[in-house]
């Protein structure tokens, strides 16, 4: 068995490599030629909106959709010949549940388990630990399909782990859960993260991306358009503090010009207007001395939804 | 690679006892691990399987059997009606086991619960998957036969020793219309489009000599019925049930031979085209 290191001597620390990239549809480019790497350890992101490429991405990774073109290294092996000792080696969290409706929480650990060829005994000790591990140890016996959102995406997870995965692939693993469920299932993540799992994660949860990774790219139609950590980013594309005045419904294109000088770069939104500038409350005196009176206002750090809205030209909150 | 851990094969559990080719491939074998767990708790249900033939051979026995009285078998000598439809039978409930085995809950699997996306996440690989679900159905397949065949020699419905021939012969039936209607299932997309295949079936089922010799039929539309690979089963049963064998069985054989691998191969790709985008 190939281990990485021996397979790619000058890299051994690269769980994934890809360079110049390219997943197509048809004639449509869903991934457009891109450069990743990957580092052991690390928590790494794949941020933007529906359709950017994230999940297309993703796949190819997780050897389940070949490449077009460009090349592609995981755990230093090639994809496409190497598939399944590669898959053997990863665990995969997908975007939408596949949990085996037809077994009970304990058999879809255990089934899962066995594909990977793990014996009988193994199988049934690592499903007692997993169960633990994603608080599900008194609903081991019950069906999957009345468990709660939440408990479904953490036996989805624990699921991924059953092979002791170097590397963990989550595509968009907290959609559509209440901040409870997500908060639990962040910690649970990080609990990995400190067992030396590397993760990549795939989320337009900028938040999530905040907590959750040591580094990101962002992507959008297909390309990637910045990559740094999260704080890097922010003080590459974004100010330290972000202005936002509300106006009554209907005025807030009439008082732009009247302040957008006062920052340096500024977007509009549907509700309200956002003046980027490292000193907040100095820019909303300056506002106040002009004469304009918002509804309401607030000065807040600059986030990562700051910087995707400067980079894509449009807001992730949809 | 994915035998890591041979110590519990040392002590082998049900599974392995029933399927001793899950030594050599452990891909396809885990996937007929999933079904067992699955209908662990469907066995009683399973066992029904055994009234159906009773009930199949009591009537035809009772009713037909007094209104027919005897007609020709194999190699021409009289047998009575029950005996000559018996084996027939026998392949008929080994091809509607297997396509109801592998269209419904296959089509159910790979368009909505998503089973084979999350095999195929793991070192599994199509043609696992394929050859995993088709052994299944002819595992599941092959309990019914069982039982058929034991009736059948209770109530004194086969005439020499090669019947027991018949079980690994109805295994070969369920093979190849597990194989080919797994093929067709990966084409539905909707529950609806099942009607298509139960209308290729019924006549199948109705006009493969099942019921009476192919001889029946003008010469004109014979080699349509010797088409059908429900009536290559048919003969090879009724051969085997009256022991009396020919060279033509070879060629039966070699029919359902070669649909099961086209149709093994055919899943694996559909599977592969279908969820390997």
């Amino acid at each position: 068995m190939a281990r990485d290191g021996e397979d790619d001597e000058r890299e051994p620390h690269l769980m994934v490599s890809g360079k110049a990239l390219v997943k197509r549809f048809g004639g449509v480019a869903a991934v457009a030629g891109i450069d990743v790497e990957v580092r052991r350890g690390e928590s790494f992101g794949f941020l933007g909106p529906n359709g950017a490429g994230k999940s297309s991405t993703m796949r190819m990774i997780a050897c389940v959709s070949p490449r077009s073109d460009g090349e592609l290294r995981v755990l230093s092996m090639d994809p496409e010949t190497d598939g399944p000792r590669i898959r053997a080696r990863i665990g995969v969290v997908p975007q939408l549940d596949n949990l085996d409706v037809e077994l009970t929480v304990r058999q879809n650990l255990q089934v899962y388990g066995r594909y990977f060829g793990l014996s009988r005994a193994r199988v049934r000790a690592k499903a007692v630990e997993l169960m633990e591990f994603a608080e599900l140890s008194d609903r081991a016996d019950d069906q999957v399909e009345p468990l709660s959102g939440g408990m479904k995406r953490r036996l989805t997870i624990a699921r991924s782990m059953v092979n002791d995965p170097e590397l963990l692939l989550l595509d968009e693993p907290t959609t559509g859960l209440d901040p409870q469920a997500r908060h639990l299932l962040w910690g649970r993540l990080y609990q990995l993260k400190q067992q030396g799992v590397t993760q990549i994660i795939t989320t337009h949860d900028m938040h999530e991306a905040e907590q959750l990774c040591d580094r990101l790219v962002v992507m959008d139609g297909g390309q990637i358009v910045a990559e740094g950590s999260p704080s890097e980013l922010i003080r590459r594309f974004s100010t330290r503090e972000v202005l936002e005045l509300r106006f009554p419904p209907g005025e807030q294109d009439g008082q732009l010009s009247r302040v957008a000088d006062l920052a340096g770069r500024h977007e509009v939104l549907p509700d309200r207007l956002l003046l980027y500038a490292d000193d907040g409350e100095a820019t909303l005196e300056a506002v106040h001395a002009r004469g304009v009176r918002p509804v309401s206002t607030l000065i807040r750090r600059s986030t990562l939804e700051d910087v995707f809205l400067r980079l894509t030209g449009r807001s992730l909150v949809d | 690679m994915r035998t890591m851990d041979r110590s519990t094969e040392r002590m082998p559990g049900l599974a392995l006892r029933i399927l001793p080719f899950g030594r050599y491939t452990r891909g396809p074998g885990s996937v007929v691990e999933r079904s067992m767990r699955v209908h662990s708790r469907t066995w009683v249900i399973m066992v029904s399987g055994f009234a159906e033939p009773v009930v199949y051979l009591l009537a035809f026995q009772i009713g037909f059997g007094a209104l027919v009285g005897q007609v020709a078998g194999p190699g021409g000598q009289l047998v009575d009606y029950v005996a000559f439809v018996a084996p027939a039978l026998l392949a008929a409930s080994a091809m509607n086991g297997a396509i109801f085995e592998t269209t419904f809950p296959v089509f159910f699997k790979l368009r909505y619960a998503k089973v084979y996306d999350a095999m195929l996440a793991t070192p599994l690989g199509p043609f696992d998957i394929a050859l995993g679900e088709i052994t299944w159905a002819v595992i599941r397949g092959g309990v019914y036969s069982v039982a058929f065949v034991l009736v059948m020699a209770t109530m004194g419905l086969v005439g020499s020793p090669f019947a027991v021939l018949l079980v690994p012969a109805a295994l070969l039936v369920s093979f190849a219309f597990a194989s080919v209607g797994m093929a067709l299932s990966t084409f539905l997309r909707s529950p609806s489009q099942f009607d298509y295949i139960r209308l290729v079936v019924m006549p199948l089922f109705l006009f493969s000599a099942t019921f009476y010799p192919v001889s029946v039929y003008p010469d004109s539309v014979q080699w349509l019925v010797q088409v059908s690979p429900l009536y290559h089963g048919v003969e090879l049963m009724r051969g085997l049930a009256a022991g009396v064998l020919d060279v033509s069985m070879i060629g039966h054989v070699g029919v359902l031979a070669a649909l099961a691998a086209v149709g093994v191969v055919a899943t694996s790709r559909r599977i592969g085209a279908l969820l390997l985008g």
